[in-house]
């Protein structure tokens, strides 16, 4: 491929370190992207950055009209929600009343992403984070909308043949029939490649008889329409009889299929959870979805399409949060003072206000990129936004139930509920570990086949590479930070966000050595060491947070919105942070870093699960 | 002829906590939400199923001023309304638009528009005049049946039940008419979202009160806006003696 190029300023062209962005489209597949300064040069971004793809700048758009339609549509779900949801009674009765089902129904929110030719709304990714925000309000009725159009439907818009789409989705987003995700089984969660539930095709080769058994099915109890995982013979090229998983639309009327009763829940309990078990299920041919044997890829299509929706889901419910904790905070008066003007509860509020801000700015940067036409996979992105977001919601709503004191402790107050609701957002979509793994390694991946071959050199003691990459580390050290165009005349990012740039920039030179310098000491065996991409993971998460924060605030303030000046503020204190955090992870991760304790972490684990207990001795315990 | 007006108007929402500008010459209203008019909302779910029943062939939905009011407009038509006219008033003019010149606008559409039947909310949450529809039946010369909990069409006739202080009156007037909404009249239907899509395709005609002939100039000037005094702690007293001592102390008695 042609050689990307720095321009520097001055008009010196030099070539891109290590031809980083052509190779990494190479192995991605995907076009290399660039930061476009003002002025329309294109300059390759520095490696960390390929992963966000270049159209972080400028923070996406949507049309005046179609803001509009957002907002006629936002109107009567808030309405809805506010009066006739009973979350209260939903939770205690773990059940949604029909009532309340055919209301969401009614106003069309089986379908929403669902092309209007077949009866839905089809609203795009941003529509949909939109009315994410509402939805949130009540878990249940989010994880069940969620459950059947996000991942239960979800299938067929993707993958699904034109005949297929025009049998089920009309009645499927009209809430006529609903729609489960069955994945997991007993013995595979996480693991999801090690399903057993097998389908296997009639002599006639007609229709697959399924069987097999999936657990926390969500909406398992009622769905009238599956997409179901299970293994199938399939013929290799070269000739060897595999076992791969293939996709299925199977309906509960086809027979065979049993729902198990509902699980009792710590949250989310208004939304039906169950075993379902397939039994000799005939399935005919034509459901299966995509290709046979492919069903793993479109399972992973699925879930990544659906995750970033839970940065608006989770800012919405902040936002709420932060006016019912306010108006507390307001008038309640202690030591003769309101608790709003007491440090430690002031600070509660500037988390929760930072957290929403930044899960917003996340969510639609990345809805806004797979709303883009040519760019829809935006997994990894989306991966990140569902980590921050369902971390930073659990320790919000943590702190709003804790302004409250007893009383937020109490039924009485909507507090505790957020807190068993929110809990399962860490879980399910890919746990958080799951989902750090992923973003770490898809990170390293192509840094590590770029650097493969330089470090092979370097370690049979190739002299030009080694003084190469002791340069550029000099040079570094010595304060000749990367200028990857974000700030000065020509940056991106405003003026105004100009110091927190520079911090993102540094973060990202910084980081890039560090990669450099663990894939050189690792080499593949980075793959088991958990401990330190769970840190890789956390300074990328990091470094797209503030992006999104800089690019949305910059657009904030270059329009005028009302408030931009405290959208500086908390871009600004967001960044601070970040960096600072992120510079002690990459301390960690140094070699021979006093600051890792990762080796004891390890040891102290192995004893203590080695005995799978506790093992010091009683504190009052005596030897003679 | 068989044509229903319906007005909305776009307030500040209900569930807003309302505060005084700092002038005190009004509430603030910048960045607060608006929505539309509950009693209105009663009014346009009256008009649209008095059509479903085939009484009437078309419900048009009239909202007086800035660009914004059209968004109120879009909601009555995806609760069913056929088509929107916005008349545009906007700045000091709207600031000032009081229920005189709203009826002298809704009585000039109703000539223009050769309604049978006028529905209105009884009043709206912001200012409580209670004053637009009435005011409108005069101005046209037509009957009234306002503060309605009930209404039937019984040929050319209007058949209402009014809510009064006494308790409920039956009425019957002659078509045209002026009819505002009650409470309980029924319970408006929410705009689902399919209906706000198929919404856009419906026309909203623009136009602005000269073109009615109307003049919109306020008799009235507002002064001052304040806040309604802060509540005060009330006191617990132990017996009914105290009670009626302290009211007597009070000056209550």
């Amino acid at each position: 491929r042609p050689p990307c190029a720095l321009l520097l300023r001055g008009g010196l062209l030099v070539p891109c370190c290590y031809g980083a962005a052509s190779l990494c489209s190479a192995v991605t597949g995907r076009p290399p992207c660039a930061l476009l300064l003002r002025g329309g040069l294109l300059v390759p971004c520095y490696f960390i950055l390929f992963c966000f793809q270049a159209e972080c700048f400028p923070y996406p758009e949507i049309s005046n009209e179609e803001l509009e339609e957002i907002n006629s549509f936002v109107a009567p779900v808030e309405k809805f929600f506010a009066e006739d949801v009973d979350s209260k009674r939903i939770d205690h009765e773990a059940k949604i009343p029909p009532e309340t089902l055919n209301g969401l129904k009614e106003l069309g929110l089986f379908g929403i992403q669902v092309p209007e030719e077949y009866g839905g709304l089809g609203l795009s990714n941003t529509m949909y984070a939109r009315l994410g925000e509402i939805i949130s309000l009540d878990g249940s009725i989010a994880v069940t909308l969620a459950a059947h159009q996000a991942i239960g439907l979800k299938g067929l818009l993707i993958a699904g043949s034109e005949e297929q789409k025009a049998k089920y989705l009309p009645k499927l987003a009209s809430g006529e029939h609903v729609a489960a995700f069955c994945l997991t089984e007993p013995g595979s969660g996480s693991d999801a490649a090690s399903i057993q539930t097998k389908a296997s095709l009639s002599e006639d080769g007609k229709t697959y008889l399924l069987n097999g058994s999936k657990i926390w099915i969500s909406n398992g109890g009622f769905a009238d329409v599956m997409t179901v995982f299970a293994r199938t013979e399939v013929v290799g090229e070269d000739g060897v009889k595999k076992d791969k998983i293939s996709a299925f639309i199977v309906e509960r009327a086809f027979g065979g299929v049993t729902s198990g009763k509902p699980e009792d829940k710590l949250g989310i309990r208004g939304s039906n959870t169950c075993e379902v078990s397939f039994d000799n299920c005939p399935v005919p041919v034509e459901n299966v979805i995509g290709e046979v044997g492919g069903g793993f890829k479109v399972a992973m299509n699925i879930l990544n399409s659906g995750r970033f929706s839970m940065g608006s889901a989770g800012a919405g419910m902040i936002k709420k949060l932060i006016e019912m904790t306010a108006e507390y905070a307001g008038s309640r008066r202690q030591f003769g003072k309101h608790l709003s003007e007491f440090g430690m509860i002031q600070e509660k509020f500037a988390v929760m206000a930072q957290n929403a801000f930044v899960m917003e700015s996340m969510a639609y940067l990345t809805a806004g990129m797979m709303d883009r036409p040519g760019l829809s996979d935006c997994s990894l992105e989306a991966a990140m936004v569902k980590v921050f977001s369902s971390e930073g919601g659990w320790v919000c709503v943590s702190e709003a139930l804790q302004v409250l004191g007893g009383l937020g402790y109490t039924k009485n107050y909507p507090y505790e509920r957020y807190l068993r609701d929110c809990r399962i957002l860490l879980i399910f979509e890919g746990t958080n570990e799951i989902l750090r793994m992923y973003i770490a390694l898809t990170g390293l991946q192509y840094a590590g086949k770029v650097f493969t071959d330089k470090i092979k050199k370097m370690k049979k003691g190739n002299v030009g590479v080694v003084s190469e990459m002791l340069g550029k580390r000099l040079g570094e050290m010595f304060g000749r930070s990367r200028d990857l165009g974000l700030t000065g005349t020509d940056g991106v990012v405003h003026p105004a966000l100009a110091d927190s740039a520079k911090k993102l920039e540094q973060n990202v030179v910084h980081f890039g050595s560090t990669v450099e310098s663990l894939l050189y000491r690792y080499g593949k065996t980075i793959v088991d060491e958990q401990l330190i991409l769970k840190r890789v993971a956390d300074i990328l998460i990091n470094l797209y947070a503030m992006t999104a924060v800089l690019s949305r605030s910059s657009r904030s303030i270059s329009i005028g919105l009302r408030n931009h000046d405290h959208e500086v503020l908390l871009a600004n204190t967001f960044c601070t942070d970040a960096f600072f955090k992120n510079n002690y992870w990459m301390t960690q991760l140094q070699k021979n870093s006093l600051e890792n304790q990762d080796e004891n972490i390890k040891k102290i684990a192995r004893q203590v699960l080695e005995k799978r207990s506790y093992i010091c001795s009683h504190p009052l315990d005596r030897t003679f | 002829m068989s044509r229903v007006l319906v007005g909305v108007k776009r307030v500040i929402d209900y569930a807003v906590k309302v505060r005084v500008k700092p002038d005190h010459s009004g509430v603030v209203t910048d960045g607060v939400k608006h929505s539309m008019n509950p009693f209105c909302e009663i009014a346009v779910e009256e008009a649209v199923k008095l059509k479903e029943k085939k009484l009437f062939k078309e419900v048009v939905a009239v909202s007086c001023g800035p660009a914004q009011a059209t968004e109120t407009i879009r909601t009555a038509l995806a609760m069913g309304c056929d088509r929107g006219i916005h008349v545009e008033v906007t700045g000091k003019d709207y600031e000032s638009l009081g229920p005189l010149q709203v009826s002298k606008i809704f009585a000039a559409l109703a000539k223009k528009e050769e309604a049978s039947l006028v529905i209105l909310g009884k009043q709206a949450i912001d200012d409580d005049c209670n004053q637009t529809g009435q005011m409108t039946a005069a101005l046209l010369d037509w009957p009234q049946g306002t503060f309605a909990s009930e209404v039937e069409i019984e040929g050319d006739k209007v058949k209402v039940v009014r809510e009064i202080d006494g308790g409920l009156e039956t009425i019957k007037i002659n078509m045209p008419a002026v009819v505002t909404a009650d409470l309980r009249l029924n319970t408006p239907r929410y705009a689902t979202l399919p209906n706000i899509m198929k919404a856009k395709k419906k026309k909203i005609a623009n136009m602005k009160p000269a073109d009615l002939g109307v003049d919109i100039v306020s008799r009235l000037e507002v002064l001052r806006v304040d806040e309604p005094p802060t509540r005060l702690a009330g006191v617990k007293v132990e017996t009914v003696d105290d009670l009626v001592a302290k009211l007597k102390e009070s000056g209550t008695i």
